[in-house]
């Protein structure tokens, strides 16, 4: 390096990028608006609850109140499963993206909410009243067994796996393991239970799922965040990243990892829902760029605010019945879904 | 005296075998530029040499050390690679690609130190993109695009610079453009900068040294004036080509060729 040009920098002048004061301000104000909306998905439903109520509730809990039981057993763990879910899939959305520089990588759409949902209904069917601690572990299993099976179909085409291919791949796998999750509970006469399990979205959800699950969302989160730095590099392609002295081979099976706890802890509580993790990650990387180091947190907040909020509308739409959430968020996602399609796959 | 040197390899793809058995020494603080025809084996060599290809037989030296038992990131700091068709994601700025240049320097969360972003700033520089840094890369023409992916790789800070055809898709002003760049980092960094180039004549002009490539081997490699004879050609692309001085560099250039069988096809209505 030459001592002109050295000299010449004015560090204090540095240009650093206007996108940390962004994603800083997603992180901050998403975090107010998901404080906002837990309050009021809380507070409205079969019964208006005000604010003071909701608030004596969390943190003056009175047992003898059916207000404050209504809040702490049924809306307060129900409005967190929403949030958690929405963290995973749009965080396992994210890794995919950027992993494989695949604009229509989601945990819906390559069919890994369909391996999960599908060990589900063989749980109901094999093994019924197994406690939530181990069908949590199958979900996990269903996630990599169709993991597995839409990779390997992708690949064996000639070409190679194209972001097209892979979502075709995942369609397929995605409406076989569907038929035969179906099968199975007509067979076994267990549709009510696995309906009651997905139909309802998040409202089927228990403190002690939410015991269960946040040990494992969180240490993926951990995960993904310790990954942040490397996903962003992969996502300038395998090569650079190798030549970046990144080694990708470990990079990506860790990067697995975590998608595969986060898509399966999520389908086993509200099923197989999709386009959560289609739809946050492109508004996060528009908003703050391609720095995983930023899109993955805020794309955590985003995502659990997006599942809060639908579920939220999914209970206020036609009351007392529930809207599914799943065809909510289907009604924004596949739009989405024909938009980023139409740009050939090719934005990322 | 090399740095770099290639150790009877065996290098290829799953199941196809793109080089048998090759053997060759990088100069140090010398432009290197390998030629050949479309599928000799120019690129799988460079990508074995920055180990994006593991090689199957022999190895690579870097240093003395080979490459396979050295950590990747400790490579990373020694050589850069700019690969052929290289593609930013959307939306990012020059100055942030250039900046995951430092990567392989970087502990931890990566925050960019003093020292990273003097580097960065000093590749955006010499590589004339001060006034574009911050727009996204995906605006900017093919020649400026080349740059940026270049100031990366002077970003990272290395010794040797690898380059898969830097000029492809450029016009004539922008390749010679972007060989004075590299001609210029040479001179005045000291940079060993080894390459594949298609135009001969670009090659016998900024190059030290060059190797020319068939079939997965080396047939020739030397200086330009041993390179660049009519035989040698002959062998290598199968052409016939007249060959003279390069007034700019004074080494010899191709002025205008024929391929092989339509010379003798020639030949034969002359008879």
């Amino acid at each position: 390096m030459s001592d002109s040009v050295e000299e010449s920098i004015d560090l204090k002048k540095v240009y650093k990028g206007s996108r940390p004061i962004i994603a800083t301000f997603i992180l901050m104000g998403g975090t107010i608006g998901l404080l906002f909306s837990i309050g009021l998905s809380v507070s409205f439903g079969a019964a208006d609850i005000d604010f003071a109520t909701v608030w004596s509730a969390v943190f003056q809990f009175n047992p003898n109140l059916t207000t404050h039981q209504i809040i702490q057993d049924i809306r307060l763990p129900r409005v967190l499963g929403a949030g958690l879910v929405g963290v995973c899939f749009a965080v396992a959305g994210s890794i995919m993206q950027g992993m494989t520089r695949n604009p229509l990588a989601d945990s819906g759409l390559l069919g890994l909410n369909a391996g999960a949902a599908f060990m589900l209904a063989i749980c109901f069917a094999f093994f019924p009243g197994l406690p939530y601690m181990y069908i949590i572990l199958f979900s996990f299993l269903g996630a990599a067994l169709s993991a597995g099976i839409v990779y390997g179909v992708g690949s064996l085409a000639k070409g190679g796996l194209t972001p097209m291919r892979l979502v075709l791949a995942g369609a397929a796998v995605s409406a076989l393991l569907g038929a035969l999750s179906e099968g199975i509970a007509i067979y076994y006469h267990i549709g009510q239970d696995l309906a009651f399990w997905y139909a309802g979205g998040v409202s089927g959800t228990k403190w002690e799922h939410l015991k269960v699950m946040s040990p494992w969302i969180i240490a993926a989160i951990i995960g993904a965040i310790m990954l942040s730095k490397s996903i962003t590099l992969l996502s300038l392609g395998d090569e650079v990243a190798i030549g970046l002295g990144q080694r990708t081979g470990k990079i990506k099976f860790f990067g697995s990892v975590v998608v595969l706890v986060l898509a399966g802890a999520a389908v086993s509580v509200v099923g197989a829902v999709g386009f959560v993790g289609l739809i946050v990650p492109h508004l996060t990387r528009f908003l703050v760029g391609n720095d995983y180091r930023w899109i993955i947190p805020c794309s955590a907040i985003l995502g659990s605010l997006l599942v809060i909020l639908a579920d939220f509308a999914a209970r206020m739409i036609n009351p007392p019945y529930e809207t599914p959430i799943g065809a909510l968020i289907a009604l924004i996602g596949v739009p989405f879904f024909l938009y980023l399609a139409r740009k050939g796959g090719k934005e990322l | 005296m090399s740095v770099l040197t290639v150790d009877h390899i065996a290098v290829g793809y799953s199941n196809t075998v793109i080089i048998e058995e090759l053997s060759a020494a990088i100069p140090e603080k010398k432009i290197t530029t390998i030629i050949g025809p479309n599928g000799c084996g120019k690129s799988t060599l460079l990508k074995a040499v920055a180990r994006i290809l593991k090689t199957q037989k022999g190895a690579i030296f870097l240093d003395g050390r080979a490459i396979q038992q050295v950590s990747t990131k400790e490579i990373a700091k020694k050589l850069a690679i700019l690969p052929q068709s290289a593609e930013a994601p959307p939306g990012l700025t020059i100055f942030e690609l250039v900046s995951y240049g430092r990567f392989p320097h970087q502990r931890g969360f990566g925050t960019l130190k003093k020292e990273d972003l003097k580097h960065i700033h000093w590749a955006i520089e010499v590589t004339g993109l001060g006034e574009l840094r911050d727009r996204p890369v995906e605006a900017l023409s093919g020649g400026q695009r080349q740059r940026v992916w270049i100031a990366m790789a002077l970003a990272q800070d290395t010794e040797i610079l690898i380059l898969d055809e830097p000029t492809t898709y450029l016009d004539l002003a922008h390749q010679l453009d972007i060989l004075l760049l590299l001609k210029k980092l040479n001179e005045e960094e000291g940079k060993t900068i080894v390459m594949v180039l298609h135009d001969l004549n670009h090659a016998s002009r900024f190059s030290h040294y060059m190797i020319a490539m068939k079939d997965g081997e080396i047939i020739t490699e030397g200086e330009p004036k041993k390179v660049m004879k009519s035989e040698n050609l002959k062998a290598v692309f199968d052409i016939n080509a007249i060959l003279m001085t390069c007034p700019f560099s004074q080494n010899p250039i191709c002025l205008s060729y024929q391929l092989n069988k339509e010379t003798e096809c020639l030949l034969q209505t002359v008879e």
